[in-house]
C-alpha cells in the first residue's frame, strides 16, 4: 500500500491487461453463438436467419481471435 | 478496551479510505503502482471496518453499557441471538453495516479486476473509495454532532446497570436477516454504478464493465428481493394487520431500486449482445444507486412516517447531498458523453428479445416512478399546497396492478423470443400453444371459480398461466434438443440443460418464480375473506366459510423477557367439520420510557398470530384484547407500588435496592393481572382473513431466488475450456476457409 510513498519502482507481473479483457469477450461471443445455437435448435430462427446471424457472430470472435493472437505475440517478445 | 479499539479503527478507516481515494486518482495518470496502492488501501478499509464490526459486537455480547448504542438496543435479558443482531437495529450500527459491506464489496470487485480493465479500475475505485470517506465520516460527524446518533461507539458515562434491550417488534428471525439483506442490496449496487462512472469518464463505454460487475449486480439484486421478502413475511407474521404489503415509505424505498435493478439487468444483456442501449443502461444503474441512497435516507432522515424508520435524525441532511451529487454529477458525466454513448446497432424487428427487453424495461420504469411519485406524495403536496397529503394502498393499488398485469404477460413472452428477429410463421408456432394453456386456464377459473367476479384478477392469472406455460415449453424444447443429442433420460437432460446455460435457464426460474409470486398477490389480495369480531369466551362467529369460536383465554408471563402475554384459543370449523385450533397472542412489554405496570400498556406490543397454513389458502387471525376492564386493577396497583415504595424505601437507600424492591412488586402486580384476565376474561378484538393461496407468494420468491444463484453460478473452468476449444477450433477451420 504505501509502495507509492517509498517511491518503489512499478510492479511489473507480465500480465497483459488487454489480454484479459479480450478472453472475456471472447467467452461472451461463444456464449452468444451457443445462445444462436440454441434459439435455432429450438426453431425459433429459421435455417437463413440462423446462418446469417452464426456468420456474424462468428466473423466477430475470428476478430477477437485475431486480436488474442497479437496480444500474446507482443507479450512473448517483450 | 473493544469500543475504544473500535473507534480508533474506525478513525483509521476514515484515513484509510481518503488516502485510497486520493491514491486513485493519483493512478488515473497511468501510475500502476498507485491504482495497487489504491486496491491495497481497499483491503486495509475493509479490515478495519471488521474490526469495528467486532468489536462492536463484543460489546453487545458483554452487556458493556457504556456504550450508549448497546445500553439503547440490548439488555442483559436480550437472547444472544438477537445480540449479535441489535447492531443493525441503530442509526450508527447500520451506517456500519452499510460501510462495511462497501468495503468488503469494494475489495471483492478489486481483486476480481486487478488484472484487468487498467483504464477504468483506478476511476471505479475513487468513486468506491469516495463513498466509504462519507459513510465513515458520517459516523464519526456523530462524535462532533451527538445529535445525529451515527457514531457507534459513543459511550455514556456512567454507565447504566441495564439496557433498555432490542424494540419487541425486532425479536423475530426474519428481522434478524432482513436489514443485513437489505443494506447488502443497497450497497453492492455500488459496485456497477462507480463502473459506469469510470466507463463514462474514460469514454470506454462497450460492454467491458459490465462484463465485469454483472455478478455484483446478480448479488445486489438477489440480496434486495431477498430482504423484501424477508420484511414481507414479518410483516404477515408479526405486524398484526393481516398483511404483507401496506405500501409504507420505506418498503416502497426498497422496491423501487429492485424494479430499476431488474430493468438494468435485463437491458445490460442487450448492450451484451447487440451493442445497444448504452445511454439507458448507464442511466439505469445511476437512477439505482440513487434510489438505493434513497431508501437509506427515508429510514434515517424521518421525513416521511415509516413503522420501519429509524426516526428523525442529522444524517438525513448529508444522505440528501450525496443523492445530490450523485444525480446531478452523473446526470452530467452522461449529457458530456451522449456521442460517445450512441449505439452501434438498431433493433431490427419488435419481435425480437431486444425489442420485448426493453418494453419491459418502460413497464418496470414506470412501476418505480408511479411508486416514487405515491411515495413522495406527501412531501411534493405539501411543497405545492401547504398541507400534507398522502396516498394510501388504493392508489398505489390501481396504478401499479395495470402495468404488474402487462409486466407478467412479458415474463413468458420475452423467452419464446430470439434476438435480432423472429419470422410470423415461427412466431405464430411458439406462441399458440401457451396461448392455448392461457385460455384454457382462464375457461376452467371461470367456470369453477368465482374468478369472473374479479376481472383484474382473472386477466392476471391468465398471464401468468401463459409465462408459466411458455417457460416449461422452453425447458421442454431444450431438453428435447438435448436428449436427441446426448440419448438421455429427460430428468438428466433437464440437468445437462441448466448447466450448459446456468444464464438463461437460471433466469427463467426467476421469470416462473415471479409469475407464481404474482398469481399468489392477485389470489391473496382479491379473494381474501376478512372480518373483525368482537368475542368473549365460548362465543362463535362466522366469518366467510368458518365458525370461529372463541374456547378460552390464555395468558403468560415471561420474566427474562419482561413481557405479559394475553391469548386466546380458538377453534375453526368449516362445514361443521373441525378445521383447526389457532392460538393468536397479544405481547405487552416492560417499557423503558414508562414506570410502573402502565409501562406494560404503553410501550410497544406485538403480535403472534395465529395461522393454519396450506397451499389452498392460509387462516390467519391476530387479536387485541379490550383492556378496559383492567385499568382500575393497573391503576390501583401502580398507587399501591408508590405508596409501598415511599413507605418502605427510606431516604438514603441505595437507588438498586428501591429498583429491585419495585420491579418485584411489580412483578407481583402483572402476576395479579395475569390471573385477573384468565379468571374474568374481557371481550377480545379478532381479526380473521382467509388469503388464498399466499403462501405460494414466499414459495414463488424462493424459486426466483433460487434461480438467481444458479443465473450467478460459474460455469466449472473445465467446461468452459473445453466449450472455448470446440469453439476456437471451429473458427480456425472457418479462419482457414477465409
Amino acid at each position: 500500500m504505501t509502495a507509492p510513498l517509498r517511491g518503489a519502482p512499478p510492479r511489473d507481473d507480465g500480465e497483459d491487461p488487454r489480454l484479459g479483457e479480450l478472453e472475456a469477450r471472447k467467452e461472451a461471443k461463444y456464449r452468444e453463438i451457443r445462445d444462436a445455437e440454441l434459439d435455432h435448435a429450438q426453431g425459433k430462427l429459421s435455417d437463413a436467419d440462423w446462418r446469417a446471424a452464426d456468420a456474424e457472430l462468428r466473423a466477430e470472435a475470428i476478430e477477437i481471435l485475431a486480436e488474442i493472437d497479437g496480444a500474446e505475440r507482443a507479450r512473448s517478445r517483450s | 478496551m473493544f469500543p475504544a479499539l473500535g473507534a480508533a479503527c474506525l478513525g483509521a478507516a476514515f484515513l484509510t479510505a481518503a488516502y485510497a481515494g486520493g491514491a486513485a486518482l493519483a493512478g488515473t495518470r497511468d501510475d500502476r503502482r498507485f491504482t495497487d496502492s489504491a486496491r491495497r488501501a481497499m483491503y486495509a478499509l475493509a479490515a478495519l471496518l471488521t474490526v469495528c464490526v467486532v468489536c462492536l459486537e463484543i460489546s453487545f455480547l458483554n452487556d458493556d453499557f457504556s456504550v450508549e448504542l448497546v445500553a439503547d438496543h440490548s439488555s442483559t435479558t436480550t437472547p444472544t441471538g438477537y445480540k449479535l443482531t441489535a447492531m443493525w437495529s441503530s442509526q450508527a450500527g447500520s451506517l456500519l453495516l452499510w460501510a462495511w459491506v462497501l468495503s468488503l464489496a469494494g475489495s471483492g470487485v478489486l481483486l476480481a479486476t486487478r488484472n484487468r480493465l487498467r483504464e477504468l479500475v483506478p476511476w471505479a475505485t475513487a468513486v468506491l473509495a469516495g463513498l466509504a470517506v462519507f459513510f465513515t465520516g458520517l459516523m464519526l460527524f456523530g462524535i462532533l454532532s451527538p445529535g445525529a446518533d451515527s457514531f457507534p461507539f459513543a459511550r455514556l458515562d456512567p454507565a447504566p446497570v441495564e439496557g433498555v434491550g432490542l424494540t419487541p417488534l425486532l425479536r423475530h428471525p426474519a428481522m434478524a436477516i432482513h436489514p443485513p439483506m437489505l443494506y447488502s442490496g443497497y450497497v453492492l449496487f455500488a459496485i456497477p454504478f462507480a463502473f459506469a462512472i469510470a466507463a463514462l469518464v474514460t469514454r470506454r463505454i462497450d460492454a467491458a464493465w459490465i462484463r465485469s460487475t454483472r455478478r455484483f449486480a446478480l448479488v445486489a439484486w438477489l440480496f434486495l428481493g431477498t430482504g423484501i421478502l424477508l420484511g414481507s413475511f414479518w410483516s404477515y407474521n408479526e405486524l398484526g394487520w393481516g398483511g404483507y404489503w401496506g405500501w409504507d415509505a420505506v418498503e416502497n424505498a426498497s422496491l423501487m431500486p429492485w424494479l430499476v435493478g431488474t430493468a438494468f439487468l435485463h437491458s445490460v444483456m442487450v448492450q451484451e449482445k447487440r451493442g445497444m442501449l448504452r445511454t439507458w443502461n448507464v442511466s439505469l444503474i445511476v437512477a439505482t444507486f440513487a434510489l438505493c441512497l434513497l431508501g437509506t435516507f427515508l429510514v434515517r432522515s424521518g421525513i416521511l412516517e415509516s413503522i420501519h424508520a429509524f426516526g428523525v435524525s442529522k444524517v438525513g441532511g448529508p444522505l440528501l447531498g450525496l443523492i445530490a451529487v450523485v444525480v446531478v454529477g452523473s446526470a452530467a458525466l452522461i449529457v458530456s458523453r451522449l456521442d460517445a454513448l450512441r449505439g452501434e446497432r438498431r433493433i431490427e424487428s419488435l419481435a425480437s428479445r431486444e425489442a420485448v427487453f426493453l418494453i419491459n424495461n418502460l413497464l418496470l420504469v414506470a412501476l418505480a416512478a408511479v411508486i416514487f411519485w405515491g411515495t413522495f406524495f406527501p412531501l411534493i403536496s405539501e411543497a405545492l399546497t401547504g398541507s400534507e397529503r398522502s396516498v394510501g394502498p388504493p392508489f398505489f393499488n390501481s396504478v401499479t396492478t395495470p402495468l404488474a398485469l402487462v409486466l407478467v404477460l412479458f415474463t413468458g413472452i420475452g423467452p419464446l423470443l430470439a434476438w435480432r428477429r423472429v419470422s410470423a410463421g415461427r412466431a405464430w408456432r411458439l406462441f399458440w400453444p401457451p396461448a392455448a394453456v392461457a385460455l384454457a386456464a382462464a375457461a376452467v377459473l371461470a367456470l369453477v371459480s368465482d374468478a369472473l367476479s374479479e376481472p383484474l384478477a382473472l386477466v392476471l392469472f391468465t398471464f401468468a398461466a401463459f409465462a408459466l406455460a411458455a417457460l416449461a415449453g422452453e425447458l421442454l424444447r431444450a431438453a428435447s434438443a438435448q436428449r436427441a443429442l446426448a440419448g438421455s433420460g429427460y430428468a438428466a437432460a433437464v440437468g445437462r440443460v441448466f448447466a450448459r446455460n446456468r444464464r438463461r435457464y437460471g433466469g427463467y426460474t426467476v421469470h416462473a418464480g415471479l409469475a407464481i409470486l404474482f398469481i399468489a398477490v392477485a389470489a391473496s389480495s382479491s379473494f381474501q375473506t376478512s372480518s373483525d369480531v368482537r368475542l368473549r369466551p365460548g362465543e362463535t362467529a362466522s366469518v366467510g366459510d368458518f365458525d370461529v369460536t372463541y374456547a378460552e383465554p390464555s395468558a403468560s408471563i415471561d420474566t427474562a423477557e419482561q413481557r405479559l402475554t394475553f391469548g386466546a384459543t380458538l377453534d375453526v370449523s368449516r362445514d361443521g367439520e373441525e378445521f383447526a385450533v389457532l392460538r393468536p397472542s397479544r405481547n405487552f412489554y416492560s417499557s423503558a420510557t414508562s414506570e410502573g405496570v402502565r409501562g406494560f400498556f404503553e410501550g410497544e406490543a406485538t403480535s403472534e398470530v395465529g395461522r393454519r397454513g396450506g397451499p389452498g389458502g392460509d387462516l390467519w387471525t391476530a387479536m387485541r384484547p379490550d383492556l378496559a376492564p383492567l385499568d382500575d386493577q393497573i391503576r390501583g396497583a401502580d398507587e399501591r407500588i408508590a405508596r409501598l415504595v415511599d413507605r418502605v424505601a427510606p431516604a438514603g437507600a441505595a437507588p438498586m435496592e428501591v429498583a429491585r424492591f419495585r420491579a418485584n412488586l411489580e412483578g407481583a402486580a402483572v402476576q395479579g393481572l395475569r390471573e385477573r384476565y384468565l379468571a374474568e376474561p374481557p371481550p377480545v378484538d379478532f381479526r380473521v382473513n382467509y388469503n388464498p393461496l399466499v403462501i405460494w407468494l414466499w414459495v414463488g420468491g424462493a424459486i426466483a431466488i433460487g434461480g438467481g444463484l444458479v443465473a450467478i453460478w460459474p460455469a466449472p473452468a473445465a467446461r468452459r475450456r473445453r466449450v472455448a476449444d470446440v469453439h476456437a477450433a471451429k473458427l480456425a477451420r472457418e479462419l482457414g476457409r477465409a
